[in-house]
């Protein structure tokens, strides 16, 4: 998916250039007022930039210098706004059916499979004004689906809402995730949402896109700390290796292992996890007179300045050479052990946020 | 009641029908195109539509009359048409009664589709509606309170007329005289039981109109 915006507007210019892959959730990732939900709509066809270009799964959807354009009910596509958009004249069904008819597709398993998947089942006869925020979300995104689209576009669809529905909307999600075979488009300023649900994250900055990979690549980066702000860190993805008699399950992953508290998971399931860079600590030998039970051999990549004073923040590559971690240390400690890219040091995990 | 007063019934409901309708179907493009237009031209069309609300009556009857007139630019492209000229016949009646009730049937409608916003159009459009199909299917159901007022008000205010009527119309019974100048007519010739038959009739009329109306906004929460 490529896709390229060039537009002005009063106090406010867009000029981005996208890569997007075709499957798999990329979250478009910024502060409020940096364009995120200017480039979303200009994907759905709401805006027209004077110069732009997309093309989804091979097809040209925009092409200025051809002029090309197709109106948005012309693009197959789903898009879930921040506030449900239901029609409040129609019932949750008539919702449903509203894209499902002028997409030409009929009732079928793949309605009662969304039914289930975002369970919404016994809603139907309501009326949109009737339902819970979460609820009203579900049956937007289920309404998106129907038409079958080829992309999703999500603005921002949980901003709306309270955490405890957050928390109730967010697994369905994480679902549709794994049973979706379209690429989704999903615009946030939350950065757990984002670590949560997407695979590969766009930083947009002030109508700009300022970086564009994997999630995982991109969250390592210690040169884009500023962005994340508190919550700079790493993603993990570990495998659910086994759960030991005295209650801590242990997680495996291509650099090393973690051990997690709580026994409620499930060996072989994937789980996602944050390192927080302030929680990492980093000591020259490995001490066993600690009660710090995550230590993790890895070599110095990078050195870099926070944009909080009198820290550092310290790239790790683990022994498998691959996996990023990153560490948040004070600049005297960094100085007092001498921490250059290349040296060989232990890293103390003091906690793991579980994401998925 | 006489017999002619009953000619002036029918001819007022006649005419209050007619025009409503008329009102519906062509102001209910001006009150989109309003409610949606990023042009120029929206101040200058909305005050134009709005200025029968503030006109004397007499003066959009004098300045329609001297339009329909012979030396008048409709008068004359009627001539050429060769069709009767407007003054003093029932079509100019439904012309000049549209004309002054336009503000109150743009209004209403006008208002009800800049309370629905853009948000249910984009999200008609991003299921495959086309803009004219997410115009019946959605903006016109969601706005339908504005309608019920519109329609209201257009009849309403097309009854209650006076002015308008008696410069264009003149007083030609079963074809122009309507409620309004009848009743006018018996007062001069003070017959005023019949007047009073009229008169409280039609306070009678506006007050069930009016209530209909407030009960209606009270039940949708819909203002004007």
């Amino acid at each position: 998916m490529l896709g390229r915006f060039r537009v002005g507007y009063p106090g406010f210019t867009l000029d981005v250039d996208l890569f997007m892959p075709e499957k798999g959730v990329t979250a478009l990732f910024g502060p409020s007022g940096s364009g995120k939900t200017t480039i979303l709509r200009c994907m759905a066809g709401l805006e027209r930039s004077t110069e732009g270009f997309l093309s989804v799964a091979g097809e040209v959807w925009q092409d200025e210098e051809h002029g090309i354009f197709l109106s948005t009910h012309k693009r197959p596509l789903g898009l879930v706004f921040q506030e449900a958009s239901l029609f409040p004249h129609l019932s949750v069904l008539k919702n449903l059916q509203y894209g499902m008819k002028r997409a030409g597709n009929e009732k079928g398993e793949r309605f009662e499979a969304m039914l289930d998947l975002l369970d919404i089942r016994s809603l139907l006869k309501r009326a949109p004004d009737s339902l819970s925020g979460g609820e009203r979300q579900r049956v937007a995104i289920a309404r998106a689906l129907l038409t079958r689209p080829r992309l999703l576009l999500m603005d921002e669809p949980l901003a709306a809402l309270d955490m405890r529905r957050k928390l109730e909307i967010l697994p369905y999600l994480e679902r549709l995730h794994n049973e979706l075979s379209i690429p989704v488009v999903y615009v946030s300023h939350s950065l757990n949402e984002v670590t949560r649900l997407a695979d590969h994250l766009v930083l947009i900055e002030n109508g700009r896109a300022t970086a564009n990979g994997p999630l995982m690549d991109i969250l390592a980066r210690p040169d884009l700390s500023a962005a994340f702000a508190g919550e700079t860190g790493a993603v993990l993805e570990t495998t659910v290796a086994a759960r030991e008699a005295d209650g801590l399950t242990r997680l495996e992953f291509p650099g090393g292992k973690l051990y997690i508290a709580g026994d409620t998971y499930t060996p072989g399931n994937r789980l996602r996890c944050h390192i927080h860079a302030s929680d990492i600590s980093l000591a020259l030998s490995a001490r066993t007179d600690t009660s710090i039970l995550n230590t993790l051999p890895a070599t110095v990549a990078a050195v870099a300045e926070t944009d909080t004073p009198g820290h550092a923040l310290v790239q790790l590559r683990l022994m498998d050479g691959k996996t990023l971690l990153l560490a948040r240390i004070t600049e005297r400690s960094r100085q007092a052990l001498a921490i250059t890219p290349g040296l060989t040091v232990i890293a103390q995990v003091k906690s793991v946020a579980i994401l998925r | 009641m006489d017999s002619s007063s009953l000619t002036a019934i029918c001819l007022t409901c006649k005419l209050a029908t007619l025009t409503t309708m008329l009102l519906l179907l062509i102001g209910t493009p001006i009150a989109w195109w309003l409610a949606n237009t990023r042009s120029r031209l929206k101040g200058p069309v909305g005050a134009l539509v709005t200025l029968p609300l503030v006109l004397p009556p007499t003066v959009l009857g004098f300045y329609l009359l001297v339009s329909f007139g012979p030396h008048g630019f409709i008068g004359q492209a009627m001539d050429a048409l060769n069709l009767q000229r407007l003054p003093f016949t029932f079509a100019g009646l439904v012309v000049a009664s549209f004309l002054y009730s336009l503000p109150f049937v743009v209004q209403p409608i006008q208002n009800a589709f800049e309370a629905i916003g853009k948000r249910p159009l984009e999200a008609a459009a991003s299921l495959r509606a086309s803009p004219l199909d997410a115009f019946f299917s959605v903006a016109l159901p969601l706005a339908r309170p504005g309608f019920l007022v519109a329609t209201v008000l257009g009849f309403a205010h097309t009854v209650g007329e006076f002015g308008v009527v008696l410069m264009i119309g003149g007083n030609i019974p079963g074809k122009t005289q309507v409620l309004s100048v009848k009743i006018f007519d018996y007062v001069e010739n003070a017959n005023y039981t019949q007047a009073h038959w009229l008169a409280g009739g039609m306070v009678f009329f506006s007050f069930m109109v009016l209530l209909l109306l407030y009960g209606s906004r009270k039940r949708t929460g819909w203002g004007w």
